[in-house]
């Protein structure tokens, strides 16, 4: 059986109807899971003998501005077994914007998680340090929001007087 | 050349004190490479042999600020780096000059974003602006030069009350 249809088919009878969509787009497997499961479907797809999905290569997130789940948290992980990325996909609602961190699974999503945290606002339950990445601590925005403007706020990032 | 002519004849000059010690500073501007993105590879450019910044008695690029006159801002200043940039600025003993090399110092250039200050003249007294993206070496050694024409008009009494670091400046 090809490696794809493989998870497809461990993953359903696993999770069920927490398996809220699964999208085969030019070689790349996106399953968007429902926020509730991240963590268990995070340590199953890490633990499983056949999948071994260890590093976690990226996360973000995505805001729709408009959806009524305003926002999508993305996870690309690895898996060094079977030379494969999958692409996780789960959808939260606007208020309130959090999801479980999967940093207890693998670690390298501390940062990640932070600088989503940075950009978008999206709260990660559990974090062990849930700090800003970029932006002094201060900061009362999350740029990559779409209500954000590009320029910014005038006056929200504090700059040194002008020498006279 | 003039001087070593007039050495010849008279074997003395008449000049002022002004005069004097306007020409050893213009004559070695010691910048100090403020070299924060691409812009710094141009400035590092303009040092080597091939464009020699060296004719201009510029060439010693201290990396410490307390041994510099000019500061040359090379590169996109985010609000972050700002603060990093004035202190290195307030280190800098009087009298000081400042270059803002390159579109992204100017004006914010084409980053116009949350993130870039628009402009370092909001935070700093910009004595020459320098167009480019990034400017080629000439233009930064013309950048120099106007500096020193600056610098040759100065007097020195223009600077004898300013105390070195105005510590209440942030």
């Amino acid at each position: 059986m090809e490696f794809k249809e493989l998870i497809k088919k461990k993953v359903r009878n696993q999770f069920g109807d927490a398996v809220e969509e699964v999208v085969e787009f030019r070689n790349d497997l996106s399953i968007t899971i429902s926020k509730n499961n991240i963590v268990d479907f995070a340590k199953y797809l890490k633990e499983d003998s056949d999948l071994q999905f260890v590093t976690c290569k990226d996360l973000t997130a995505i805001d729709w501005a408009t959806r009524k789940k305003r926002f999508t948290v993305v996870y690309h992980v690895y898996s060094f077994k079977n030379n494969f990325t999958i692409r996780i996909k789960s959808n939260i609602d606007e208020e309130p914007p959090q999801i479980e961190t999967v940093s207890s699974v693998w670690e390298s999503a501390d940062w990640y998680e932070r600088e989503t945290y940075d950009m978008y606002g999206i709260k990660f339950i559990n974090h062990p340090d849930l700090r800003r990445m970029y932006m002094p601590e201060g900061f009362q925005y999350h740029p990559l929001r779409k209500d954000f403007p590009v320029i910014g706020i005038p006056g929200s990032l504090p700059l040194p007087k002008k020498v006279e | 050349m003039g001087l070593e002519a007039k050495f010849l004849q008279d074997g003395f000059i008449t000049t002022t004190i002004d005069s004097v010690i306007t020409w050893a500073r213009r004559s070695s501007v010691w910048p100090m490479p403020m070299g924060i993105s691409c812009c710094a590879i141009e400035m590092i450019a303009a040092a080597d042999p091939k464009y020699d910044l060296a004719r201009f008695g510029s060439e010693v690029m201290r990396f410490t600020p307390r041994q510099c006159d000019l500061m040359i801002v090379a590169g996109t200043v985010t609000y972050k780096m700002a603060q990093v940039v004035r202190r290195i600025y307030d280190q800098m003993p009087e009298p000081k000059w400042v270059i803002a090399m390159g579109a992204c110092t100017s004006s914010g250039g084409m980053y116009r974003s949350y993130s870039v200050v628009q402009g370092i003249d909001q935070f700093l007294p910009v004595d020459v602006y320098t167009a480019g993206c990034p400017p080629r070496p000439e233009n930064l050694i013309n950048a120099v030069m106007e500096i020193q024409k600056k610098i040759s008009k100065t007097r020195a009494r223009d600077f004898q009350d300013n105390p070195l670091i105005n510590v209440d400046a942030h």
